[in-house]
């Protein structure tokens, strides 16, 4: 049905996918699969005309075929259901399901009427009864999901790609969206399936396909592939692979005997985060792991007061942290290196001098000004510390490689001499020899008595620079590695692992 | 959308217009300078600089007050109202000095930007729509306090309207002051950094713990208290409290010379001497179409042509 | 600057994975959405039933014509805010259209009605006109956008009346006067002019596939982009609409007072919005309607008219009145909405 043949698309500075073969057919639910940076969304976006590829081919239905606009993707029948729900929340359901094609009646009014009626016979027959004349933002989440897949059905698409549909959905809402997609399926749709959730993808999905690094690494039926083997490709080892020295900078054990500095306790946020509870010791570097979407990135933020919690509570050095205030959550010691540095880390119009400060800013300056002997010294002292390669101290942030973007921002919060340090995919998008360096950091940086958190998609860096592995699915603690049990095939294993009490998410 | 720009604009076009950006504002000042010694007549005498730097000022200080908010990503339409409620203070309170009276003018400011900041920092309502409420209710309470002109007769008012140090009036050196103050506190305090911080990337300041609405709340005020103060000047420049129209579109001049003067309107850059520069050359412009015998009609197209190009140019760096 | 179509778009993110209790939400939501629709309503008829027990010469036919026929005018021009405003956009150019209409028209009636009407709007609807392709084309701020028109429409002002020397005037007995004079079952041809404009503007806007536009433009503008609304399309319209509007009133105008007054309209933009706010339309896009862009005209209106009756009181207090009114609904807007993304 629609199908593309050695797609590639470069960014600046990124291949995002290089000679990718994708073919998504009649009746058939494709699972899309790969960690974070493995160029899904590019894929995607590719496909439902966001972007236009550089080089490769894109065939529909037999013909060659280039989108110019997501529109002309929909008008052809590809239909895009987005994580996000990209409805218009302050809309009647109604005239969500129907903008842009309302059944006009008599002076080319539309048919209030008539459009009702649709709607609701429209969202009955997916299961689903609610009154399609309330805003849609009334509705659940899951019910809003479900509308946008109505409108996709309704347009008679052909392709139905969904990213990540069910990860906002109640387990009741994943039942009637799996309904929604057999039929679909019955009616010969090709779906394309992307999520991270084995579990699913093991009940819906026919095949296959795992991206990593741009490139397809695997594509077949899914039946024939255990979890553990998937789990392996999305993350690019392999099973039970020996290997004398790791590869990457760290030295491994630390000290693990000491209090805990850093004590999170039943940390719940609806829908992403159950009762995930951590300590970090000083001198210990904890790896948080699981699969993209299991709430790593939400652990951290929420141990760093950047996401208001439900419940829980985090105390640093046996000193109750106020929830819900990053400002509070600094002044206790924790420091976040946030997962998208682009847009909550640096600074990009200020230089790297002001990025570096701008933290412990107040302690700098008396009387509000700004003392620059000071500032200039932490920032030569960490500048040479960090290896930071800039034109000079007056370079803006913005300018600089996402490897020396980083370690602005680690010295940005190491010249707050932070207790704990959580660090949220502290190596991806740099470079090869930056990505040493910073991995040798973080060795430092717990030898002299950090409590660091760890999260990154990358494996090895994860096993090797961990003393401990807190490893999280759903949103939930599932296995703690200590020991010797730290390595990746004990990773992937519980990972993989097939929940005790079935898919009860 | 960016990579369609990026792929568009080549190398050169970038720096040139990264250069008409950062200079193109002095430039143009130049331009005009030079264009008027050599086709305006009486151009070039001392008293024509000091009536074009009078006239300036007011405008220049409100301005400055304008980039602090324009710095945050934000914008500030009450600044114009927040004048003539200074002016309607300044003649009330006048009975009990020009000292007091100028004072209270200015806590008037005050007040409005602490509403103003209010408005946008705790209950979030975005500062255009913020500054438009206060913009309305500034005017009628200036109005309300002074219904109509009124001749302020006062020495001391009166001498700081016209009086001068050594040949510069007070107006032109308070402004030059309150410039250097702006631009210093801008580069070497820590209040500077967190504004620009904020201005840039919020998301990226809050989590570094910035105190994102204290920041808000005081820019604001100094926004407020900035245009209080080019009120108060003004009356006494004019010797005259006239709520009615002091300060009327005075926030579209000041945007016009923030803008003018290079800084975005996209935040996390506040540029005080293109500021200043934007402002003497919105002036100058004004005063070549006059000199030469074009009606002011001219100078408002004129002026509302600059912004529209000053904000296209100011919005290709944006996306870059 | 994209500060405001961000923030504007934060009803986009009202999708709280929090819906506990389906009933008290929906409950509460209904009855804020209530109070957003209708508080309006509810304020104008308690001022009107004060006004009327407070002064005798209130509720008389010369006082609620005059108005009626005041409001008029404000009307028109707030029913092109509305549009705008839907999508997430300000207008602040229409003061100034309102006054080069009025102008324009008194100018064309030397050469009959149609001039005189036709003339105001295609000025006006081409300055409304280019304001939308800057901001959808171009996409410069609406704010800074309209600033500039409203500058740019003043000095053409200007220039077509010798610096604002030269008044226009209309004859008192050609048919474009009658429009703005005469009356039609003792309602003034305005009133009738302007009823008619709000009744087809509320039907463009509930019930054609544009007005699904505009809200889809305002409620998300990406999510209305992949839906297939044409979202250049529709802010280029509603911009266009808007300066149509504007000139027409002001047209209107200059019938009325039978001359192109060339002072007036300043400080028009800022009460068309606030009525258009107060009526219970989002500054933020989305959400609104028309009905309610009348009840605020006419609670502006009978706000001022009370001012005025109080002989003790400047009519400044309007200005007060009205602006505190604007932050009083702005900020129970702000906190219904967000209180609504909590539940």
């Amino acid at each position: 049905m629609l199908s593309v043949s050695h797609l590639s698309k470069t960014f600046p500075g990124v291949r995002a996918l290089s000679d990718v073969d994708f073919t998504a057919r009649a009746g058939e639910v494709h699972a899309l699969v790969g960690e974070n940076g493995a160029g899904k969304s590019t894929l995607i976006k590719v496909l439902t005309g966001v972007y236009r590829p550089d080089a490769g081919e894109l065939t529909y239905d037999g013909e060659p075929v280039r989108f110019g606009t997501p529109l002309q993707a929909q008008q052809a029948g590809i239909s895009t259901i987005y994580q996000e729900v990209n409805l218009v929340p302050l809309m009647s359901v109604a005239r969500n399901l129907f903008l842009g094609r309302e059944p006009l009646g008599r002076l080319g009014l539309i048919d209030f009427r008539r459009m009702h009626r649709e709607a609701d016979e429209a969202l009955r027959g997916l299961g689903i009864r609610v009154d399609v004349r309330r805003p849609l933002r009334e509705l659940g989440v899951g019910a809003q999901q479900m509308v946008a897949l109505a409108r996709a059905v309704a347009v008679d698409a052909r392709v139905v790609i969904m990213d990540e549909p069910t990860s906002s959905l109640e387990p009741r809402e994943v039942k009637t969206l799996f309904g929604v997609i057999r039929m679909l399926r019955e009616r010969g749709v090709a779906v394309v399936y992307v999520s991270h959730r084995m579990d699913e993808l093991y009940e819906i999905c026919d095949t296959v396909t795992v991206l990593r690094d741009g490139r397809v690494v695997h594509t077949g039926p899914l039946a024939e592939l255990d979890r553990l083997r998937l789990v392996a490709m999305m993350l690019g080892r392999e099973i039970g692979e020996v290997r004398e020295e790791g590869m990457t900078k760290f030295t491994g054990s630390h000290d693990t005997e000491a209090e805990p500095v850093l004590r999170a306790e039943g940390l719940t946020v609806s829908h992403r985060l159950r009762d995930v509870s951590l300590e970090v010791r000083p001198g210990e570097v904890v790896g948080l792991g699981g699969l993209l979407g299991s709430g790593r990135s939400e652990t951290a933020k929420a141990i760093a007061g950047a996401l208001p919690t439900d419940a829980g509570r985090v105390v640093v050095a046996g000193v109750p942290v106020r929830a819900g205030s990053t400002a509070a959550a600094i002044r206790a010691g924790i420091s976040l290196l946030p997962e998208d540095r682009k847009a909550e880390g640096i600074v990009p119009g200020l230089s790297v001098r002001e990025n570096i400060a701008l933290a412990a800013l107040p302690a700098l300056s008396r009387f509000g000004l700004v003392d620059d002997t000071r500032i200039d010294a932490i920032v030569e002292t960490f500048m040479k510390r960090l290896r930071i390669k800039a034109a000079g101290p007056h370079q803006k942030v913005g300018e600089l490689s996402g490897g020396n973007q980083q370690k602005v921002l680690l010295a940005r919060w190491l010249a707050l001499h932070p207790k704990v340090l959580l660090l949220d995919e502290p190596t991806r998008g740099i470079d090869v020899g930056a990505k040493a360096e910073v991995q040798a950091l973080i060795d430092e940086l717990a030898d002299d008595g950090l409590a660091v958190l760890l999260i990154s998609s990358d494996t090895e860096e994860l096993i090797e620079g961990s003393d401990r592995v807190v490893v999280l699915k759903d949103g939930a603690v599932v296995r703690e590695l200590t020991g010797d049990a730290v390595t990746e095939d004990a990773l992937m294993r519980a990972i993989a692992a097939v929940p005790a009490g079935g898919s009860d998410d | 959308m960016t990579e369609l720009a990026l792929s568009r604009g080549s190398l050169d076009r970038d720096r040139l217009l990264r250069l008409l950006q950062d200079y193109g504002v002095y430039a143009g000042v130049l331009v005009l300078l030079l264009f008027n010694f050599a086709f305006t007549p009486h151009f070039v005498s001392t008293e024509n600089f000091r009536t074009q730097a009078v006239q300036v000022a007011p405008v220049l200080i409100v301005a400055l007050g304008m980039a602090l908010a324009i710095g945050t990503e934000g914008v500030d339409l009450s600044v114009g109202s927040v004048m003539a409620l200074a002016t309607s203070l300044l003649s009330l309170y006048l009975g009990y000095g020009p000292w007091i009276a100028a004072l209270t003018a200015v806590i008037g400011g005050i007040v409005v930007g602490v509403a103003n900041g209010a408005l946008i920092a705790f209950v979030g309502v975005q500062p255009i729509v913020a500054t438009l409420a206060l913009m309305v209710a500034g005017r009628g309470l200036a109005l309300v306090l002074l219904p109509q002109l009124k001749d302020v007769r006062d020495p001391g008012l009166a001498s700081l309207g016209s009086g001068d140090v050594l040949g510069v009036p007070y107006l032109v050196l308070i402004a030059a002051v309150l410039a250097v103050l702006v631009a210093f506190v801008m580069r070497r305090t820590t209040f500077g950094r967190q504004v620009l911080a904020i201005g840039d990337s919020r998301p990226a300041a809050r989590l570094a713990g910035l105190p994102v609405r204290r920041v808000l709340i005081v820019v604001y005020v100094c926004s407020g208290a900035l245009a209080a103060i080019a009120g108060v000047l003004a009356t006494a420049r004019l010797t005259a409290s006239d709520p009615t129209s002091l300060g009327n579109l005075m926030e579209l001049s000041a945007i016009t010379a923030v803008v003018v003067g290079g800084t975005p309107l996209t935040g996390g850059r506040v540029r005080i001497g293109g500021t200043v520069a934007g402002a003497v050359l919105i002036q100058l412009l004004t005063t070549t179409l006059i000199k030469h015998d074009l009606p002011p009609s001219w100078t408002q197209i004129a002026q509302a042509v600059v912004i529209v190009l000053a904000v296209y140019a100011a919005r290709e760096r944006g996306r870059r | 600057m994209t500060t405001q179509t961000e923030e504007a778009g934060m009803p986009a993110d009202t999708a709280s994975p929090k819906d506990d209790d389906p009933g008290r939400t929906n409950r509460s939501e209904r009855l804020s959405a209530l109070a957003q629709q209708h508080g309006a309503l509810v304020t104008l008829v308690i001022a009107m039933a004060v006004a009327s027990l407070s002064f005798d010469t209130f509720l008389t036919g010369d006082n609620l014509e005059n108005m009626a026929l005041s409001s008029a005018f404000l009307a028109v021009v707030a029913l092109g805010m509305t549009f705008v405003i839907i999508t997430g956009g300000i207008d602040l150019s229409v003061g100034s259209l309102f006054a080069l209409g009025g102008v324009l028209a008194a100018w064309g009636s030397q050469y009959g009605t149609v001039v005189a009407l036709l003339l105001p709007l295609a000025v006006c609807g081409l300055i409304g006109l280019v304001n939308g392709v800057l901001i959808a084309h171009v996409r410069l701020a609406p704010f800074i956008v309209t600033l500039a028109a409203m500058l740019g429409a003043r000095g053409i002002l200007l220039a077509i009346t010798d610096e604002g020397s030269k008044t226009y005037l209309v004859d008192k007995d050609s048919f474009f006067a009658t429009l703005g004079q005469g009356s039609l079952l003792g309602i003034g041809v305005p009133v009738w002019i302007t009823v008619a404009l709000f009744v087809l503007g509320a039907v463009v806007l509930r019930g054609t596939r544009f007005g699904q536009y505009v809200y889809a433009v305002g409620g998300n503008e990406d999510a209305g982009a992949l839906m297939g609304a044409p979202v250049a399309r529709t802010k280029i319209s509603v911009y266009t609409l808007s300066g149509l509007c504007a000139g027409l009133a002001g047209a209107l105008n200059a019938a009325w007072l039978v001359s192109g007054v060339t002072i007036l309209g300043s400080g028009m933009e800022l009460e068309a919005i606030s009525a258009v706010v107060i009526g219970g339309t989002l500054l933020s896009g989305g959400f609104g309607f028309i009905s309610g862009s009348l009840v605020g005209v006419l609670l502006l209106k009978v706000i001022q008219n009370v001012i005025n009756q109080i002989g003790s009181l400047d009519s400044a207090y309007q200005q007060v009145v009205s602006g505190a009114f604007l932050a009083v609904v702005v900020v129970a807007q702000t906190w219904l909405g967000r209180r609504r993304r909590v539940l």
